[in-house]
């Protein structure tokens, strides 16, 4: 909808968030039965569904690593998950550059040193998507693949910032990636910075801009990914504890199952 | 600052799990700085000074002594390889056997493509080449019965503590159970009661993190089949028959 | 599949015991939700069991096929994600993949359910084109009928979008419905042994000998049908798979009535 408003600079958002603010989140680990891992995340009104199948069986066998296991992502749009025209079914120029930089978002934090000759095969598919997807996909993923009991040393998290008529904005939406059609803008500039980080040490693993940005702004829209990406982190872990049944009471765990779990499980020995 | 999560807890990768030199950081857990954290799904399993995590997922990694199911593949020529429901396919060579097969003869006498075996492992490689042995007492061919699948980090929850659960639910359904270390499980026995097995090791397997699972299997096998059943938590437990 | 797991089934059903414990004839248990995705112009999320589909409808105005100038066009389409099942690998469709989908769409075209007619904006030059695109989350066998499940509360629950100025607006949906008048329900029945089975997982489904899909509508017609499996069926398995495959339909279009 246009709505006639003349502003100097984008002071509120659209649909009223603070500029730090990220849009409602909801994930759930293990929602995908034949998988080995699997996670739902929403982020707004973009939805990724992630599932990981693996360590298994590599083909074809020429791309097998002898050192270790590989890593395989694939990034796909549903056919109705577009907010106009149907998305064609099949790989596209853009999805198979998602998978990629996906794969290399999330690999600086896996260990497949234990699985050579294999593959972790991870698959993002989007039913709804409203800006933001691969950020939603690499959270979805990041999830799925601790599901899978895949080793890895921190769950990643992915969030895009960006400047939006002279704004600094977190988690952008649709209709901030495409402002001057919505509302009256000083500037018709966006700078729409997806990025990926560990949470637990800073260090960013996917890193891509589009748009107009002066370096400043570009940096000061970076250092707002680290509060957003703490949030982001913790809604992952309790959607893997959650799916435990650990419920965190008085701060009292209440799992206390009847373990007689040995050392004979640990595989890493 | 000592450490940051009660023991037996349920863990994330990169969740902080203590704040303190003094501890060592075991399988599963990894240093950062001053800190440990952990580096898989799993349960925190704290003693003396050392942390490590119990995984709570993840396919099944062969590992040597492991009496596992596996189903016959392909014939080489001289064994047979089996899929062990992991990453990694494992060998059964024909001097393997408690027979004596003769160089040229036709390995499908004894084992032919889609043929179950229980075996066990007796070696695995860097690379994870396996390979498995059905000369020792109980290992064979398997027929008849259904095979189903469970995580594998659910198998000692099956077994139960010298394989009182498991001994269970063969008491109350009179079937044969043969449970595989790499996740697969053979139950054989008349067909209502191999369903009642089955609910019963899948009820296992979703409910393993709660408490009392031992009383409320024994509850459901008894009010499914009707029979008393024990615990016995005694004995020994070789994981065959 | 392998010929123990198969006799064993198959011993099992002479006993009267499926695996999963149902009767022969007996559906799993079904949640069908609509109106689930926002993107799409009609959309549904059906489970059966720990079967779950997802359809969405996008519709377009484009120029009409030059045979049927007059006739808008329905187009029904399903892929086998990777992301539902081990079975399943990345790349273009299989052969499995290109059969449920071309079942599926015969099924709902062949129903004659919609009056492609009335799609038709100017003939020759813009007509209405209804895609419906089915996605399995997780595939635990019966993806024919439940896709089609899906499929269908997907077309009910769509609404057009603005038309306006020659130019479709996908922001602002009209209260307009598509003449969708009869409910085509696809049914599969398998043949394993001596015995009919409905609403398969995926082992029964590996383990058939044979399999019909019936589509049916509400009056009794049969609109589609398609035969499948490496076996042959008699003219009496059909007739009596047939008959089973009418009732479950009528279940099946009540729970989508009442979505």
């Amino acid at each position: 909808m246009k709505t006639k408003v003349i502003i100097m600079v984008y002071n509120k958002r659209i649909d009223g968030r603070g500029f730090d603010e990220l849009r409602p989140i909801e994930a759930k680990a293990g929602v995908i039965k034949n998988a080995d891992g699997s996670a739902y995340f929403k982020m707004g009104k973009t939805i990724a569904y992630a599932a990981v199948y693996g360590p298994r069986e590599m083909f074809p066998k020429f791309q097998q690593d002898p050192k270790k296991g590989v890593l395989r992502c694939n990034y796909n749009m549903m056919p109705f998950s577009g907010a106009g025209e149907r998305v064609r079914p099949g790989p596209s120029r853009r999805s198979k550059e998602i998978s990629m930089v996906t794969e290399k978002a999330l690999l600086p934090v896996i260990d497949l040193n234990d699985y050579p000759n294999a593959v972790v095969d991870v698959f993002i598919e989007l039913p709804q998507t409203d800006a933001g997807s691969r950020c939603c996909g690499i959270n979805a993923a990041a999830i799925a693949l601790a599901d899978a009991g895949i080793p890895m040393k921190d769950l990643i998290a992915a969030v895009a910032v960006g400047r939006a008529d002279g704004q600094i904005i977190v988690d952008l939406n649709y209709e901030e990636e495409h402002l001057h059609e919505f509302i009256e803008v000083e500037s018709k500039e966006v700078a729409d910075i997806p990025v990926a980080m560990i949470p637990s040490t800073n260090e960013i693993t996917l890193l891509q801009m589009d748009g107009i940005i002066s370096k400043e702004d570009f940096m000061n829209a970076i250092n707002k990914v680290k509060g957003a990406i703490q949030k982001i982190s913790e809604i992952q872990r309790n959607a893997l504890k959650d799916k435990y049944g650990e419920s965190i009471e008085n701060g009292e765990s209440i799992y206390n199952g009847e373990s007689i779990y040995n050392d004979s499980d640990d595989r890493t020995e | 600052m000592g450490i940051l999560v009660k023991d037996k807890t349920v863990v994330v990768p990169g969740e902080v799990l203590a704040d303190d030199l003094g501890f060592v950081p075991g399988h599963g857990t990894y240093r950062q700085n001053q800190k440990i954290l952990a580096s898989r799904l799993g349960l925190v399993n704290i003693e003396g000074k050392v942390i490590k995590t119990i995984p709570l997922a993840g396919r099944y990694l062969p590992k040597r002594n492991d009496v596992v199911i596996g189903r016959v593949m392909d014939i080489l020529v001289s064994g047979w390889r089996v899929d062990i429901n992991s990453p990694y396919t494992a060998v059964l060579s024909s001097k393997e056997t408690p027979e004596f097969i003769e160089k040229n003869e036709d390995l499908t006498r004894y084992f032919d493509l889609d043929d179950h075996v229980v075996a066990k492992i007796t070696n695995v490689t860097s690379q994870n080449l396996v390979d498995l042995t059905v000369r020792d007492q109980g290992l064979r061919k398997i027929r008849g019965g259904r095979i189903i699948s469970v995580n594998t980090h659910k198998v000692p929850r099956i077994i139960g503590k010298k394989g009182s659960m498991v001994t269970m639910i063969k008491q109350a359904t009179n079937c044969r159970i043969i449970v595989g270390q790499n996740g697969w499980i053979w139950i054989d026995g008349e067909p209502d009661k191999e369903n009642i097995a089955v609910q019963a090791i899948k009820k296992i397997e979703n409910e393993s993190h709660l408490s009392g699972l031992t009383e409320r299997i024994k509850e459901f096998l008894e009010k499914e089949t009707g029979i008393k059943v024990e615990i016995e938590d005694k004995g020994d437990y070789n994981g065959l028959q | 599949m392998d010929y123990d797991t198969k006799k064993h089934i198959i011993e099992c059903l002479d006993k009267g015991v499926r695996y999963d414990g149902r009767k022969k004839d007996q559906l799993r248990d079904i949640e069908i939700k609509t109106g689930v995705i926002e993107t799409a112009e009609g959309s549904a999320y059906v489970r059966c069991g720990n079967t779950e589909v997802l359809a969405g409808v996008k519709m377009a105005v484009e120029k009409p096929f030059p045979d049927t100038p007059e006739e808008g066009i329905l187009m029904v389409g399903a892929e086998l994600y990777p992301l539902s099942s081990a079975k399943y690998e990345s790349g273009p469709p299989d052969n499995k993949a290109i059969e449920v989908a071309r079942v599926i769409d015969r099924g709902i075209r062949e129903s004659k359910s919609i009056d492609n007619k009335r799609l038709c904006i100017a003939a020759g030059e813009k007509v209405w084109t209804i895609n419906v695109d089915i996605a399995p989350l997780n595939d635990d066998g019966n993806l024919i009928d439940v896709g089609s499940m899906a499929a269908v509360a997907a077309i009910l629950n769509a609404k057009f979008p603005k038309y306006e100025d020659g130019k479709v607006d996908y922001k602002v949906k009209t209260d307009e419905s598509i003449p969708f008048d009869k409910i085509p329900v696809a049914i599969t029945v398998l043949k394993l042994g001596n015995h009919y089975v409905i609403d398969p997982s995926d082992l029964e489904q590996d383990a058939a000998d044979a399999r019909l899909t019936v589509t049916s509508l509400e009056d009794g017609k049969l609109c589609a049908m398609q035969k499948g499996g490496d076996n042959p069926l008699s003219i009496e398995d059909i007739d009596k798979m047939i008959t089973l495959a009418m009732i479950k339909a009528d279940e099946i279009r009540k729970l989508i009535k009442n979505s």
